[in-house]
């Protein structure tokens, strides 16, 4: 008998300890992100969870004999039960609606072998060491392990990890118990057995470790893990990957990733993006123009006037389908795009902007994600500016959303003067929209013009009125122009892209 | 007939095994070998003996031959400045020669030539053109011109792919060790010094065109050894900066950077740099390259041109100049009586049509060796997938690091056009090869195809289920050569001269294949008969 093997095994109590809460807390994220409301999830996986590992020790009273063979068995399913757990789920749910089918049975389950872990090692050290020591060590190592678990999940794992490859990773931990303890309990394992059990744990290694050099190609799945909310719609189309959400605050929109509105707020963000533009014109604006802005939101606000035709012109067909026929989207645009007055385009901007012929607009509003890639960066171009304006009347105003002035000061400087140097007079403004911060805009017209003081709107506004409508163009010192020299972006230089970039890394983790 | 093993490792220097064969894959790729009329063209060779029957002969005051860059700006300075009795030959159906390009529904493409760097003021005759086409915003306070935005090359403009992963730019910052940074930064200083030299008439070393180019012996000398010799004997080492080097030989006039001569690789860095510490001038390009140019050109004088014309031989005789041809349409031949000839064809082929030559070459005409190219379009459904989220995004050129080809240049990138089907135009030149050109005709559409997607197969994973189409025009004569020593030859000089009013103008004849050089020549040769004309 080998004198050292019982130290060692307990610290491989220690590793199973810290791996079965690992799985439990993996589970409870997992679901609190995809289906949402975290105390429900986690009150509910713990639940789950803790009465599973009951029924696993309570299960391990009908394991006879073969003990130690038993127990590596178990360590190796544990490690692929758990160590796919997170992938495995988010992989469901971007192809299953029935996620709670799958995931529930899956976290009991492993709550079950997690269950039969310790009973069946501590079976196994009985013969060697007294049972009053026995329970005191084993017992302890298993909190040990828990508190392990529990400081590293949100403070290292998480952030640095990922779910998909911690959850590998502690899969690849269960394996290593399972293979190591082919060699500790080798004493107590039949020959012939010995063998098998060691190629079936150096398989499990090594599937799990393919799985974590592998994770990059899940994570594309596991992006939803970044929403805080339930997600009621995710779909790629060939431009951008849309996700639609919704929590208790209401609906959200991510292109990308990236939120484009929160139904709580965003009729600040577009009352603000329209409702100038017209308080600015001096005449009847008829002919409209609405670039980007697929979700109908700035739409729905120009059609508060009587206009007498809008042409709205978005890259993403799925995007204005989507607006135009999904219940939640359509309730939030109040049906707008189905209006008869709207002519929707599916087309890049810039390259429509190039080729049409259609008569010159008396407004535009124009609503693009933020420029934080190279084919999003040349609708910020002088280039772009001016065949705009060549699509403008010469009474005309238009509005263009400009990103953060306060996170993204020069980006939003910099549109501003790009916009001058392709012959606009500009007067920039700023509104607080509580989920995305202080937004920045520019109102702009071909000629010279007052900052408007009276709007326009046939009925009042949620959010703007006209006290409003006249701070909304005063910078606080943080979001002023910048003293330092910022370049106009064209598209032979894209230097807007370069700075959005510079500006919004710091807030990126990573 | 080659082994694909042996194909393979000549084009592409790859490890056979490293390749995957994916030919069954290119059964669903439509396409085919396009455009030079290489049977016709060598008709020259075997037939010396022309019969023209009477009704076939017309008088022209001046005949132009080849319609390339050269020959079309010949016809446009003709035509800018009042004259009108000349008749241009081009042999193809297609004018433009190596700057033509083609179109589908989405995009044009170049075929050969596709972007051309803005011109100093001094260039005064090119920027008259870019005014009549258009491209021109306004003048800075120094008087250079400043494109409209929309013909300069649109950000981002290069990218390299290098084990596995695109990097922005071309030469390869990632992974230099500090002699790398040490030897680019001398490099730099090397450039910047030529950037600033001046003779002592105040002649720049390098400058476009060629012709304004100082002649001082101090800057010859550099044609004497070759761009590799230089960098050595300059004590460079650092792998990546030999790379960037070569790339630039390859790319500017498809030879490796041993055969080209050294001035000509200075040339390069320095010719577009007005002084040291300042970018390169920008590049005006168009979605069909310096098709553009010709289209403009073609515009202007098209009922002077005659296509499906391949000049047969050029008799020069007491009064006159005889120009027989073999109209392809009818398969008749020609003859225009002329009182001037522009030749714009390759200079080397005058060997084989001006009589005089045929019966007693003059010598300097060997030195005129071109190298041969292969340029496909590939016509994609969708661009490829980033295989890397933080992969650098599809630009305007891009560039394997380890492949003998020049990689592709994207013909959608400039309209502005991001998303779904686009149009990539690969380049590969044949310096790498011992006989390039025959064994460039040697090969089928199909290994050319595979040649092709083997390659850009290390970049881009899917891309055999991206292409619809692949065209590929071999270019037997693409560039001239500027070996070591030829650029500042007696040879470069004696075939510039006229001979019996033939007045030569062909890019050749600046030793270095450029649309400044060709559209230099043609207008040059146009000026000078204008003025013997008027005499
Ligand atoms: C692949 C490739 C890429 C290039 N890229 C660039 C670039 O990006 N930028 C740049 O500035 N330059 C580039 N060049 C160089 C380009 O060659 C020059 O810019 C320019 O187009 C040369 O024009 P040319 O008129 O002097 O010669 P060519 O283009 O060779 O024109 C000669 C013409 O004469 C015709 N011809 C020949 N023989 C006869 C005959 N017997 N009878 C009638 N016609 C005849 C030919 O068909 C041809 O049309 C490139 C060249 C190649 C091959």
């Amino acid at each position: 008998m080998k004198k050292n093997f019982i130290p060692l095994l307990f610290l491989n109590v220690a590793i199973i300890a810290t791996c079965g809460l690992i799985y439990e807390l993996l589970a409870a994220t997992v679901s609190s992100y995809v289906l949402g409301d975290s105390i429900t999830q986690f009150s509910l996986v713990i639940g789950i969870y803790l009465s599973a590992m009951g029924v696993g020790s309570w299960l391990s009273g009908f394991l006879e004999d073969n003990l130690a063979k038993r127990f590596i068995e178990i360590e190796l399913a544990v490690a692929i039960a758990g160590g796919f757990s997170a992938p495995l789920l988010f992989l469901v749910f971007a192809h299953l609606s029935y996620f709670n089918l799958i995931f529930y049975p899956l976290v009991f389950l492993i709550g079950v072998l997690v269950g039969l872990e310790i009973p069946l090692l501590m079976r196994i050290l009985k013969n060697e060491l007294d049972f009053k020591k026995l329970v005191a060590r084993v017992l302890a190592l298993d909190y040990v392990g828990a508190l392990v678990a529990s400081v590293l999940f949100p403070i290292f794992l998480v952030p640095y990890m990922g779910l998909n490859r911690t959850s590998l990773f502690f899969g690849m931990m269960n394996a290593a118990v399972g293979l190591w303890g082919t060699w500790l309990l080798e004493h107590l394992i039949k020959p012939k057995d010995l063998t098998i059990l060691r190629i079936k744990g150096f398989a499990v290694v090594l599937v799990l470790l393919t799985g974590f050099i592998k994770a990059d190609s899940l994570t594309a799945l596991a992006e939803d893990a970044l929403y805080a909310d339930n997600i009621i719609f995710a779909k790629s189309s060939p431009y951008q990957r849309i996700v639609i959400t919704k929590g208790k605050a209401g609906y959200a929109l991510y292109l990308n990733g990236n939120l484009q509105f929160h139904s709580f707020d965003e009729y600040r963000y577009h009352e603000a993006l329209v409702h100038p533009a017209f308080a600015a014109h001096n005449g009847n604006p008829q002919r409209i123009l609405i670039l980007g802005g697929g979700d109908g939101l700035a739409l729905r606000e120009v059609l508060k006037y009587p206009v007498k035709s809008v042409i709205l012109v978005d890259l993403d067909p799925v995007m204005t389908h989507l607006a135009t026929h999904f219940p939640a989207l359509k309730m939030l645009n109040e049906n707008s795009m189905s209006d008869s007055r709207v002519q929707v385009i599916n087309q890049d901007a810039f390259v429509w902007l190039s080729e049409t012929e259609e008569e010159p607009f008396d407004i535009a509003i124009v609503d693009f994600p933020d420029p934080n890639n190279f084919a999003l960066g040349k609708l910020y171009t002088t280039r772009f500016y001016k065949l705009l304006k060549s699509k403008l009347k010469p009474d005309a105003t238009a509005i263009i959303q400009c990103t953060s002035p306060l996170i993204s000061r020069k980006s939003f400087w910099c549109i501003v003067k790009t916009l001058q140097s392709s012959g606009f007079f500009v007067e920039p403004f700023n509104v607080t929209v509580p989920s995305f911060g202080v937004w920045g805009y520019a109102l702009v017209k071909s000629e010279p013009f007052e900052i408007p003081t009276k709007l326009k709107a046939p009925t009042a506004l949620r959010f703007l009125n006209e006290e409003t409508l006249k701070t909304m163009f005063q910078f606080s010192n943080d979001t002023s122009e910048p003293e330092e020299e910022i370049e106009i972006n064209r598209l032979n230089n894209q230097i807007l892209v370069r700075y959005y970039e510079d500006e919004w890394q710091r807030f990126e983790h990573q | 007939m080659w082994t694909r093993r042996e194909i393979l490792k000549a084009f592409l220097g790859l490890p056979f095994l490293m390749a995957c064969d994916n030919r069954s894959k290119i059964e669903n790729i439509a396409g085919e070998i396009v455009g030079a009329d290489v049977l016709n063209g060598h008709k020259i060779l075997s037939n010396p003996l022309f019969e023209v029957s009477n009704n076939n002969r017309e008088r022209k005051t001046v005949v132009i031959v080849g319609g390339g860059v050269s020959g079309l700006s010949a016809a446009w300075k003709l035509k800018r400045d009042g004259f009108n009795d000349f008749i241009l030959l081009e042999l193809e159906p297609k004018i433009g020669g190596t700057s033509q390009s083609g179109e589908n529904e989405l995009t044009g493409y170049p075929w050969g030539a596709h972007y051309l760097p803005v011109p100093f003021k001094e260039n005064s005759l090119l920027i008259t053109l870019l005014d009549e086409m258009n491209l021109i915003e306004g003048r800075t306070d120094e008087g250079e011109v400043i494109i409209k935005e929309e013909f300069l090359c649109r950000q981002p403009e290069e990218r390299v792919f290098y084990k596995g992963r695109w990097y922005e730019g071309l030469y390869l910052h990632v992974g230099e060790n500090d002699q790398d940074k040490i030897d680019l930064e001398n490099f730099q200083k090397e450039i910047d010094f030529w950037i600033d030299w001046r003779d002592s008439s105040a002649k720049r070393a390098f400058t476009l065109p060629v012709a304004n180019c100082s002649e001082d012996a101090f800057v010859n000398e550099l044609d004497k050894i070759s761009f590799e010799d230089w960098l050595r004997q300059k004590g460079f080492s650092s792998e990546r900066l030999f790379w960037y080097c070569d790339y630039a030989c390859r790319d500017d006039y498809g030879l490796k950077l041993h055969e080209t001569s050294a001035w000509a690789g200075l040339f390069y860095f320095c010719s577009r740099v007005r002084k040291s510490g300042e970018e390169s001038q920008p590049f005006i390009t168009f979605p069909e390259g310096n098709g553009r140019f010709v289209k403009h050109f073609y515009s202007k004088v098209k009922e002077n041109v005659k296509l499906k014309s391949l000049v047969c031989e050029i008799i020069p005789k007491e009064d006159s100049i005889e120009v027989v041809y073999l109209d392809i349409s009818d398969k008749k031949y020609r003859l225009v009586e002329a009182q001037k000839v522009i030749f714009s064809a390759p200079i080397f082929t005058a060997k084989h049509i001006i009589r005089d030559f045929k019966e007693n070459m003059p010598s300097y005409l060997k030195e005129f060796e071109h190298n041969a190219w292969f340029v496909a379009n590939l016509f994609l459904k969708d661009r490829p997938k980033p295989r890397f989220n933080r992969d650098f995004p599809l630009s305007w050129d891009n560039v394997i690091y380890e492949s003998p080809s020049l990689g592709y240049v994207c013909a959608t990138h400039q309209s502005g056009i991001d998303y779904g089907a686009t149009v990539f135009t690969y380049y590969y030149p044949m310096c790498a090869e011992k006989d390039g050109r025959a064994k460039l005709f040697s090969l089928s559409w199909k290994e050319l195809t595979d040649i092709i997607l083997t390659d850009l197969w290390r970049a881009h994973r899917d891309i055999y289920s991206l292409v619809e189409r692949i065209d590929i025009m071999r270019w037997g004569h693409a560039m001239i050569s500027p070996r070591v020593g030829f650029v500042r030859s007696e040879a470069l000089k004696k075939a510039k001269k006229p001979y019996r009013g033939i007045h030569f103008a062909n890019t050749d004849l600046s030793g270095v294949a450029l649309f400044e050089e060709a559209f230099y020549h043609g207008t040059r040769a146009a000026e000078e008969i204008w003025s013997d004309l008027r005499r």
